[in-house]
């Protein structure tokens, strides 16, 4: 079977480039699903650890991120769109009306 | 090397890669397309490990349901390209230098805190058995699951509210 460090590196690689994007980027939406890729990479970790200790509860948590992550997904896409309705933008490099 | 590794270790490759080119695309439509290729790698991997009805929630919550919703968004808004210009000189190498400060940390952390020698164990029936999940989640953790259900609700109100045109004369 797989050594369960094969998944955990792999969710610390996916995390990091998420973070590389996520501070890099400057549309939102890349923002956005670097975020997305974030939560995956955390996932993977539980999944990894709910098959290593055979518990169910890994699965049930992976349920919920999945649940809050969506929730999150809408609020911060209709975010988006009434940002882009008044700025005309989503880069977020304009965005910077509240800057002393 | 059994099959599962082989299976995994190119899924490994396949979700790096689609990863690596969500953040290096520059047109967001490609880069929607690359995190679908990503969260379809990692469900099969929750396949290897034998989480089905997660693996199969993946596909159909993310790469399904979510994805469209980025998508829509991407084709409401434009595709617009942002000029990549750095409007801060030092953005770039310490976004780089800090996601290897958290590199270097699970490294370690993986080194020091988990045997190397540990597999994962082959998809027990308990485990993969989506009645397993669906008891826990309703005994177990019947209290979050009904808080989540207002956590979604409160969601659909918020984006309705935040989309809405705001109407002449009301002062908004």
């Amino acid at each position: 079977m797989i050594p369960i460090v094969y998944p955990l590196s792999l969710a610390v690689v996916m995390f990091c480039v998420g973070i590389v994007g996520f501070l890099l980027r400057k549309n939102a939406i890349v923002i956005f699903m670097c975020l997305e890729l974030m939560f995956n990479a955390a996932n993977l970790a539980f999944i990894t650890f709910a098959n290593h200790f055979q518990l169910i509860d890994g699965q049930v948590i992976v349920i919920f991120i999945m649940t809050v992550a969506a929730a999150e997904v809408a609020v911060g896409l209709a975010l988006m769109v009434a940002i882009f309705r008044t700025k005309h933008t989503v880069d977020i490099d304009q965005l910077n009306s509240l800057k002393g | 090397m059994t099959v599962n590794l082989l299976v995994f270790l190119f899924l490994g490759v396949v979700a790096i890669a689609a990863a690596a080119g969500l953040i290096l695309s520059r047109n967001t439509i490609y880069s929607a397309l690359f995190l679908i290729i990503n969260f379809l790698a990692v469900a099969a991997i929750y396949l290897v490990m034998g989480a089905s009805f997660i693996a199969l929630a993946q596909i159909t919550i993310y790469a399904g349901a979510i994805m469209v919703l980025f998508l829509f968004v991407i084709m409401m808004l434009g595709t617009e390209k942002p000029k990549e210009v750095e409007q801060i000189k030092w953005q770039r190498p310490l976004a780089i230098v800090l996601a290897a400060a958290v590199l270097i940390e699970g490294v370690y952390a993986l080194i020091t805190r988990v045997a190397l020698k540990v597999t994962t164990t082959a998809g027990t029936a308990a485990l993969s058995d989506p009645k397993t999940l669906g008891l826990s989640l309703y005994n177990k953790y019947s209290l979050p699951f009904e808080i989540t259900s207002v956590i979604l609700l409160v969601a659909a109100i918020g984006a309705v509210v935040l989309t809405q045109k705001t109407r002449k004369g009301s002062g908004q």
